[in-house]
């Protein structure tokens, strides 16, 4: 059985799912940070599968784009993370909800 | 030998995002990620991307991973206590999990993705630069002007904060 275009996107989709009930489930802010990182990843394997399958480039220079924004993101989502811990001393999500109500 | 390879980096992804997912010590998470970086750039490979395997190593592995580790070093790494989840979050999980495995079902089933034929050998970086340098040249200047605002945030939320502490 020959690994085809399904196959990626299969697996993209899985390992999006993954980050997705991390994201949902975790109550460490850090670690619900590592699964957005995931679901990131798993965007980028399916845009690299179609552009493989398609002989294009597109997709792989998006990956590109796609790496960029999120060592960009990392870098603002943890210092205010660090921020946000200076300030209540906790990273606890349940623990961070003043501006509930 | 290429559907072994395949199967094996993902497998190695897939398990190793899980030990991100389920793992009780933040520091177990970030090593599990790392793990996952290193299947997803073998799939790179096998995709014929070898640079982007290359610098998702060094971007992610290399940088990120390292950040994340040294916050998790800085701030408190106490494993969390399980506490059974409110009603609506299992709610919200079930319906979004009910939805995404529909739209992966419909994917596999309905969708006809004809696969054209692929290259037999990979772009080179000299094909990169063609196309970061012609039809994407202003992404790549906005993405710099990104990097540079995401630099000035950083500078001026850490430096708010020492303010905040010198001033009570």
């Amino acid at each position: 059985m020959i690994v085809d275009l399904p196959h990626y996107l299969l697996l993209s989709a899985v390992l999006f799912v993954l980050g997705f009930f991390g994201v949902l489930l975790r109550k460490n802010t850090l670690v619900i940070y590592m699964c957005l990182e995931l679901m990131l990843i798993a965007a980028t394997i399916a845009l690299a599968a179609f552009s493989h399958f398609n002989d294009t480039l597109d997709g792989n220079v998006f990956v590109f784009f796609i790496l960029t924004i999120a060592a960009a993101e990392v870098a603002v989502g943890l210092a205010i993370i660090v921020a946000l811990f200076r300030q209540r001393g906790t990273v606890q999500v349940e623990a961070l909800n003043h501006l509930q109500h | 030998m290429a559907n072994f390879l395949f199967y094996f980096f993902a497998l190695l992804a897939l398990v190793s995002a899980a030990l991100v997912v389920v793992s009780k010590n933040p520091v177990n998470a970030a090593l599990g990620l790392l793990l996952s970086l290193v299947g997803v750039a073998g799939l790179f490979v096998l995709l014929n991307a070898a640079l982007l395997a290359f610098v998702l190593l060094l971007v992610y592995a290399g940088a990120v991973v390292a950040l994340f580790l040294f916050i998790i070093m800085l701030l408190d790494t106490r494993p969390e206590q399980s506490k059974p989840l409110p009603r609506m979050t299992l709610i919200a999980a079930t319906l979004g999990g009910a939805l995404l495995v529909v739209g992966v079902l419909s994917l596999n089933q309905r969708a006809a993705l004809s696969a054209g034929g692929a290259a037999v050998t990979g772009p080179t970086l000299k094909h990169y630069a063609e196309q970061l340098f012609t039809t994407y040249l202003l992404p790549v200047q906005l993405v710099g002007f990104l990097l540079l605002i995401a630099m000035l945030g950083v500078i001026v939320l850490s430096k708010k904060s020492d303010q905040a502490e010198e001033t009570p």
